[in-house]
């Protein structure tokens, strides 16, 4: 860091800019390694979401991982070996969208970072065309008719909030949907502890912190706690699962398409727990 | 026989009930972070610290910073570095315009040499007894420690770290030391101390360590103080407290010692009218604190009251160092404790001794490495989530986020280019950025996760971090996708497919199959 860092850089796109790009008719959707590996509904979902919208989704082949494990485990050099892969994938887009905030926070906050010449530049320039899911679905300005009895309660990722700058679109996503109640729990936005290699290196902790979160979401009385990022999902479905914790756990995309597949549906009993 | 402090009075009749890793004297080395971690999860007070720091946030109404904080934190921004572009040339006038003001200069480039200039000074003129008013740099350089080992009592007098002092503990916050200890606690503590019966009713504990404490202050020979700011234009030394107990160290003695790190300097003395209301702000939310102490020297002939001395003590201790590298804006900080009481690892661990160093929570993940003696867990940089709390709460917008990923490479680098974790990393770079090498080890997750998942079923204990993983969680389903999209319209024809078809029977009614996406394209 030659020069100093004014701290959080939010995503810094005008709004303008984003709503142009996405009248687009097709997007290159990047899946990220976490849905790859253990969340396939959620990219499902997404696509559908997307289709629904009448955008094309393209899956580009020999699409990986952002990059971010390695840069947060300590060794960057990986790292920029992905981000560099990441940016030849999905350079040729128009338009990319992720189900995914902190791996979308990755390419806008960090690339930039861990890159230099040529490369940083082609970063800034895609990453100003790399939407989280929901940002998208916002920007493009076109409103599917969603139904859904259910109470949700909303967990902010912190690289999607403070790294990415978003906490305002998925609120407004969820608004979308008719019979849907949103009941905002207490520190919506404290970190449940995922913490990518964190998870592992400190499990106690790791394990308290989600226990915290989902005991907050709990006192909204909501029957899930839904996000838009599937790491911190994946650790709190597994804590919820370990502890015996009834409250169930939904990645935005899921609770969109699910929204959307019949009038009205209630979900319990619906969806795997 | 030398005076002792009335303060410390009965003090071996306290029963410890800390762990070895939070005391004050034990030093923490061999401890191992991680299992001092999972330990601090579970002390008895942790969840208290927890629920209270996250009341406390709620209260405020979040992390905001409102107008004209806003403002104040932006140019406070800009004068902390510009101090920074200049450490040294800073130190060197404040010290002249100390000297200027009668006081006495003393620069330590390490703990050892710190510890040496104050041991020195109390010898010189007779020290029995010594009050010293809340400091962190007096815990960087153990000198309470070191104090007691000449035949020194020296008595802490803020409340807080009066209280820990009693325990044997290591401060667990930088504003408020004893934020892990309960009033119960508190009446413990006081009344083993005392013999008697001391109420867990804060008026009366408040009278209690008023009582002790105000006969150490009168009769103690010298008084030491830490520095929040301090002025290079005008060499004046500014002490904030809430309690007036930096007041009574810095002017009751007759030798008062005041004991700095050298970023503690700031340009200008008109500069304290950003600096102080933003403290104030960041670390209580006040807009001023009882008391602002401003010490511009020792008693002037025709004064009737103050010190006959005033010494500076201005400690580096690797400061020089960090503000020429990619580390310095950590020298930024103001000690306002904000980012200790945003990290929720901080929270959940129950404040900062879990850290086994002097600074706790992301401040102190991030200083501790780069300090150059006494510096506790060279992993400690891993103790975060890197959710960026911090950096919100930051009132000179400290990227702490950042700095911790690059001391989590320098700890990874200095295990050299062969290690374990190094190797395993760089296979999976290269594997990771070619399509078939992705697929190929994502598959193997996949087919080894069922086997993992019966063997775990079968009581067998798993492996690294899986091992790890469920320890209080369930291993994650991992699942596969139709690879319905792939290579259908992308512009790279070359690559193989990224997944294969392997598992059906994880797919429920939500999902969308591969044939109904292509009907509908």
């Amino acid at each position: 860091m030659d020069e100093f860092n004014n701290g959080i850089s939010p995503v810094g796109i005008a709004h303008s800019i984003m709503d142009e790009l996405a009248k687009t008719a097709r997007v290159a959707v990047f899946a990220t390694c976490m849905v790859d590996l253990a969340g396939h509904t959620v990219l499902e979902a997404t696509e559908k979401v997307l289709e629904a919208m009448g955008v094309e989704v393209v899956l580009p082949d020999g699409q990986s991982c952002c990059g971010q494990p390695a840069l947060n485990s300590g060794y960057p050099d990986p790292a920029v070996k992905l981000a560099k892969h990441w940016i030849k994938t999905f350079e040729p887009y128009d338009v990319v969208v992720s189900p995914a905030g902190s791996c979308v926070a990755m390419v806008h906050h960090h690339f930039p970072r861990i890159l230099e010449g040529g490369w940083r530049e082609r970063a800034t320039r895609l990453s100003k065309r790399t939407f989280e899911l929901t940002q998208f679905l916002v920007a493009r300005q076109e409103r599917l008719a969603f139904s859904l009895d259910e109470t949700v309660t909303y967990h902010d990722s912190c690289h999607m909030k403070r790294f990415l700058g978003e906490s305002s679109t998925p609120r407004e996503v969820l608004s979308w949907v008719k019979g849907l109640q949103l009941v905002e729990m207490e520190g919506a936005d404290v970190c449940c502890g995922f913490g990518g290699t964190f998870s592992v290196k400190f499990p106690e902790v790791s394990v308290e912190m989600g226990r915290l979160k989902l005991d907050l979401a709990s006192r909204t009385q909501a029957g899930f706690i839904v996000s838009a990022d599937p790491g911190c999902l994946m650790h709190l479905e597994g804590t919820a699962r370990a502890q015996g914790i009834g409250l169930r756990t939904m990645h935005i995309a899921e609770l969109l398409a699910k929204a959307m597949q019949r009038k009205s549906e209630h979900l319990h009993g619906d969806i795997r727990s | 026989m030398a005076k002792r402090s009335i303060g410390l009075q009965g003090r071996e009749n306290i029963y410890l009930d800390r762990p070895i890793w939070a005391s004050a004297h034990e030093e923490p080395e061999g401890a191992v972070l991680s299992d001092v971690v999972a330990q601090a999860v579970d002390r008895p007070n942790t969840r208290k610290v927890t629920d209270l720091l996250m009341a406390v946030e709620e209260a405020r109404g979040g992390p905001a910073w409102p107008s004209p904080m806003d403002f104040l934190r932006e140019r406070a921004s800009v004068i902390r570095r510009e101090t920074l572009e200049d450490l040294p040339g800073y130190v060197s006038q404040l010290a002249d315009a100390a000297r200027s003001n009668g006081m006495i200069v003393h620069f330590a480039s390490t703990p050892g040499e710190a510890r040496q200039v104050i041991t020195d000074i109390a010898k010189e003129r007779g020290v029995e007894l010594v009050v010293k008013s809340k400091s962190m740099v007096t815990e960087e350089i153990g000198l309470t420690k070191h104090l007691e080992s000449m035949g020194i009592e020296s008595v802490e007098t803020d409340l807080g770290e009066y209280i820990v002092q009693l325990a044997d503990e290591r401060p667990s916050h930088v504003m408020v030391p004893a934020i892990h200890r309960s009033r119960e606690d508190i009446a413990r503590v006081f009344s083993q101390l005392s013999g008697g019966s001391v109420r867990s009713d804060i008026p009366e504990l408040v009278a209690f360590a008023r009582q002790r404490l105000r006969a150490d202050f009168a009769r103690a020979d010298m008084g030491i103080s830490g520095v929040n700011f301090a002025a290079a234009d005008r060499g004046t030394l500014v002490i904030v407290t809430n309690e007036g107990n930096g007041r009574m160290v810095t002017s009751r003695p007759r030798v008062h010692v005041a004991v700095m790190t050298m970023e503690k300097v700031i340009p200008r003395f008109s500069d304290l009218a950003v600096l102080l209301p933003l403290l104030f702000y960041a670390a209580s939310r006040q807009r001023l604190t009882a008391y602002q102490t401003f010490i511009n020297g020792p008693r002037r002939p025709g004064e009737q009251e103050g010190p006959e001395e005033v010494h500076l003590v201005i400690l580096d201790n690797g400061r020089s160092d960090i503000s020429k590298g990619s580390y310095k804006e950590v020298l930024a900080c103001i000690r306002c404790g904000a980012c200790q009481s945003a990290c929720p690892v901080y929270r959940r661990v129950g404040g900062g001794q879990a850290y086994l160093s002097t600074y706790g929570g992301p401040i102190g993940a991030v200083l501790t490495p780069l300090l150059k003696e006494r510096p506790g867990p060279s992993e400690l940089s891993f103790l975060s989530t890197l959710c960026g709390a911090c950096e919100e709460v930051c009132p000179v917008k400290i990227p702490l986020t950042s700095l911790l990923i690059g001391l989590r490479a320098d700890y990874e680098a200095s295990k050299g280019p062969y290690s374990a974790s190094g190797l395993a990393w760089k296979a999976w770079g290269e594997l990771w950025s070619r399509s078939y090498g992705y697929s190929l080890s994502t598959t193997a997750v996949r087919l080894v996760a069922p086997l993992m998942e019966k063997a775990r079923q079968l009581g067998f204990p798993l492996p690294g971090a899986a091992g790890r993983w469920v320890q209080g969680r369930s291993l994650p389903r991992f699942t596969t996708r139709a690879q319905a999209k792939h290579g259908s319209t992308a512009p790279f024809d070359s690559a193989p497919p990224v997944l294969g078809n392997f598992t059906s029977d994880t797919q429920d009614d939500s999902s969308v199959s591969r044939e109904e996406h292509i009907d509908e394209s």
